[in-house]
């Protein structure tokens, strides 16, 4: 479970985020919406550690993120992580993306992590682009083989931080289709997310930020049907 | 109109020594590249990631290397040093001035080098639990690695040629050699026209081992 208490967070004199009180259950689906700059890719980074807070906790698990003592490097693994803009590494194969983390994070011998490699890739349907360079994938793919990098760590949450938004239109179905499966197999997952449909599809909760903070959150039926805030109308009205 | 008669002889019997000289030239030049490349990276991240006096003495470093004639830097280690009383033989001299001035050169091209790699590749390592030394050694320098590879090939001709300086310093490597035999015969022009060539033949078989090796590193 990953519980949020009172976070804060600035960018220099900016306060992007202004006291974020949010729970994550195992299993759930929450997908995070809201305009550009609003705070919500941010809070992902919060959660993985990337990003350094400035007030309150997030804990994962009841391991508290930001203290002092805390394996970062060992909490990270329960966290998968995914990029707007893929971040495959260029000088490595397909297969040797996924199977680099758990080789060299997690101990697992080469043929160990190949094999993980192999699963995962063939998972997101990537099976037969193993010995492939990222420069020869299309941003799907790349997207796809991010997704499975990050499954070849056997993490318990996911974070897509705007996975879809770098892509182009149609290449956006595959990504996620691919977020959908993981999300029906039980992954916990949190999306910030542009794609209303898939946040009111895929779902378990849907959560509104706007400037920093989370003015609204319930299930899919309520924000899109009836929101009770009119930040959360306003912007709903504008991207549909 | 042109009345110099071209005397090849001397040179002949002399290209044993002469391809011996070239052998020391090419050590230096890489034993220079090597310690070159090393220091090249530590100043490099030095500039990019500290402050204080180890800046300032990575920045003059490279300010130095680079902003000053290559001969006034294997003076500095020859005459300069000479002044207080440490002598550096000849090839220590111009091993030195050769390793400061490539780690100065190459100091930038790791510079330019780091900084083209994207942050989020450091993100996206570090969000897969890799520590920062795996994120540097496993995703940052193999990229960078890549970036300067032609450039370091460039320096490396460069130290070759560079190496010839030596003969100023009174280090008998090929161009100081073939100075040593042109004086004692006067055929300098045959001299330094073979010379001259082998230099040639070096570069070549430096940019061709480069590419050749490049084909086989970067598949990508």
């Amino acid at each position: 479970m990953i519980e949020i208490r009172d976070l804060h967070k600035y960018f220099g004199a900016l306060h992007v985020l202004k006291g974020i009180n949010l729970d994550v259950k195992k299993g759930e689906v929450l997908s995070v919406i809201g305009a550009s700059g609003s705070g919500k890719s941010t809070l992902l980074y919060c959660i993985n550690g990337l990003e350094p807070i400035q007030q309150g906790h997030v804990t994962v698990d009841g391991t508290d993120v930001h203290a002092r003592g805390t394996d970062i490097n060992g909490l990270r693994q329960k966290l998968g992580m995914v990029f707007q803009q893929w971040n495959s590494f260029p000088h490595l194969t397909a297969l040797e993306n996924v199977a680099l983390a758990p080789r060299i994070v997690k101990g697992k011998s080469r043929a160990e992590a190949s094999d993980i490699a192999r699963k995962q890739l063939g998972h997101v349907g990537l099976g037969e682009k193993l010995d492939v360079y990222p420069s020869a994938l299309s941003g799907g793919q790349q997207q796809r083989l991010a997704i499975a990098r990050a499954l070849a760590m056997e993490p318990e949450y996911m974070l897509f931080d705007e996975a879809t938004s770098a892509l182009d239109p149609e290449l956006v179905g595959e990504v996620l289709e691919t977020m959908r499966m993981l999300a029906e197999e039980g992954m916990t997952m949190i999306c910030v997310t542009h794609e209303m449909g898939f946040a009111r599809d895929v779902s378990d909760r849907v959560a509104f930020f706007h400037q920093g903070v989370m003015e609204e959150i319930g299930p899919p039926a309520q924000i899109f049907g009836d929101a009770q805030s009119e930040h959360t109308r306003k912007f709903l009205a504008n991207v549909r | 109109m042109f009345d110099y008669n071209f005397h090849w002889r001397p040179v002949m019997r002399s290209l044993p020594d002469l391809i011996d000289a070239a052998f020391l030239t090419l050590q230096v030049a890489v034993l220079a590249m090597i310690l070159g490349i090393v220091i090249g990276l530590c100043l490099a991240l030095i500039r990019l990631h500290k402050t204080g006096p180890l800046l300032w003495l990575a920045s003059t470093w490279v300010e130095l290397a680079r902003n000053t004639p290559a001969l006034f830097q294997l003076f500095f280690f020859g005459f300069g040093l000479g002044a207080f009383g440490l002598h550096l033989s000849p090839y220590m001299i111009v091993l030195a001035g050769l390793t400061f001035n490539c780690a100065g050169y190459l100091a930038e091209n790791f510079r330019g080098g780091f900084q083209a790699v994207p942050d989020t590749q450091v993100r996206a390592a570090r969000s897969l639990g890799m520590t920062a030394w795996q994120t540097y050694t496993r995703i940052v320098i193999p990229q960078v690695f890549r970036i300067v590879y032609h450039p370091i090939t460039n320096q490396m001709v460069w130290a070759v040629l560079m190496s010839s300086l030596g003969m100023l310093v009174g280090f008998r490597e090929l161009s100081g050699e073939t100075q040593f035999f042109a004086s004692r015969t006067f055929r300098i022009f045959e001299y330094f026209t073979v010379t001259a060539v082998i230099y040639y033949v070096i570069v070549k078989i430096i940019l061709g081992a480069s590419r050749l090796l490049a084909m086989r590193l970067f598949r990508y």
